[in-house]
């Protein structure tokens, strides 16, 4: 039965569909200029106030990055310097203690050598003393040994202690001549 | 009767009289589909951008992103790169223009709705008549009115006999080729379209009544039909694209100095 009403009405209305309505014409101007009025002031001001802060973001941003960016640059070039420094630093301190170290040792060294020269020489000394002191008392022990053998050899009494004496040196002296 | 016998009898394709919709309430010429479609038109566009743009946020929610995505490729892909630096004044107009024709477009394929408001001729009509009036003022405000017909009747550069030819035709260019391909552009392309699907769905219909042969070809109609819906799609958004495109060009056109 729709399709009854649906074509009656049709026929009624002529079917000339480059024929514009004034019904839809007036309807088409409302609702377009409806449409345009809302779109216009609420969605394109939105939309244009999101574009932008978003491009005040972008731009706050890439400013805050180039900053960012000088500040480290700043830093590292600080941060070598400080680098380069503690180096040459540490070098000098090296150097200077190696220095130190050679001057100690030498220092040491000398003194080592002097003490051992100083206790050579005490040694020296003692041993010759001690050698003069065997040399007497042998000569002393001989002398009165050979006396005495000679004595008995010779029996003649040798007991005056100067000629004594003179005896034993002119023996000695004699030995040596003869060596 | 008559009608109602013949489609008892045959198939009655489709015709230009399955445009002319019937009112719903009596004889009331204002509750007719095509205006319902029209201001159902307007209040989903307008609920779909004013919830999309409310919070304007600098990162956009998928919401707030899919509404942007349309609002500013009518914005810089049709205004700015059109226009040049004058753009922002048009793109209102030009949003408008074009979520308005693209909506009402998709209103002949969207299950239920399925009539293209723009296959009503009327609407086409309006449109173009703004874009009309828009151009004109436009280019009569920026180049003053004797300057701007000067213009048209006598375009700049050319030899004085060659004027014959071509100032009635730049005369009917500007005053009524322009207005006319644009509206009839777009009522042609949405006319041609539904009456496509109809004969292809409603022939597909009448087939599935028809003897076992005809029951057998039905389905090929039907998948036809379903084919062309994704074909119309494409012609729908097309053609929103076509007339916003041609209305940022007449006013680019109205702005520029030289010809």
């Amino acid at each position: 039965m729709t399709l009854i009403k649906f074509n009656n009405w049709a026929a009624g209305e002529g079917a000339n569909p480059l024929v514009p309505h004034t019904a839809e014409l007036i309807v088409g101007f409302i609702a377009f200029s409806l449409l345009f009025l809302v779109l216009r002031s609420k969605v394109v001001p939105m939309f244009e106030k999101a574009f932008a802060a978003r491009t005040e973001a972008i731009q706050g941003g890439m400013e805050k990055a180039e900053r960012a960016q000088l500040e480290a640059e700043r830093a590292l070039t600080q941060y070598t310097t400080q680098l380069n420094e503690a180096r040459g630093e540490a070098q000098k301190i090296r150097e200077d203690a190696r220095v130190q170290g050679a001057a100690i040792i030498e220092d040491l060294r000398a003194k080592a050598a002097e003490e051992a020269a100083r206790i050579t020489a005490a040694a020296t000394a003692a041993i010759e003393a001690e050698r003069q002191q065997a040399v007497t008392a042998l000569r002393n022990e001989v002398g009165a040994l050979a006396t005495e053998l000679a004595g008995k050899i010779v029996g003649e009494a040798l007991d005056d202690q100067v000629r004594q004496s003179r005896i034993v040196d002119r023996f000695i002296a004699d030995l040596e001549k003869s060596k | 009767m008559g009608v109602y016998l013949a489609s008892e009898d045959g198939f009655k394709p489709p015709s230009t009289a399955d445009f002319n919709l019937p009112p719903v309430f009596g004889d009331n010429p204002f509750t007719t589909k095509p205006v319902f479609l029209a201001f159902f038109s307007v209040i989903l566009i307008s609920v779909f951008f004013i919830l999309s743009a409310r919070k304007a946020a600098v990162v956009p929610s998928k919401f707030q992103f899919a509404g942007e995505s349309i609002y500013s490729f009518v914005r810089n892909d049709l205004a700015r790169d059109v226009i040049g630096h004058e753009f922002m004044r048009f793109v209102p107009y030009l949003f408008t223009l074009f979520t308005f024709i693209l909506t009402n477009n998709l209103f002949g394929i969207i299950p239920f709705l399925q009539f293209p408001t723009m296959s009503r001729v009327s609407f086409p009509y309006v449109l173009a008549l703004f874009t009309f009036v828009i151009f004109h003022y436009v280019a009569i405000k920026h180049k003053g009115l004797i300057a701007y017909l000067k213009e048209i009747m006598f375009m700049p550069g050319v030899p004085k006999p060659v004027y014959i030819l071509l100032t009635p035709i730049e005369i009917a260019t500007y005053f009524l080729v322009r207005p006319l391909t644009l509206s009839l552009r777009l009522f042609a392309n949405m006319f041609a379209g539904h009456l496509l699907l109809l004969v292809f769905i409603l022939g597909g219909e009448h087939l599935l009544q028809g003897v076992i042969g005809l029951k057998l070809v039905s389905p090929f109609a039907f998948a036809f039909g379903i084919a062309l819906t994704f074909f119309e799609f494409m012609v729908q958004c097309l053609q929103a694209y076509i007339f916003t495109l041609l209305t940022a060009l007449y006013i680019a056109g109205a702005l520029a100095d030289e010809h």
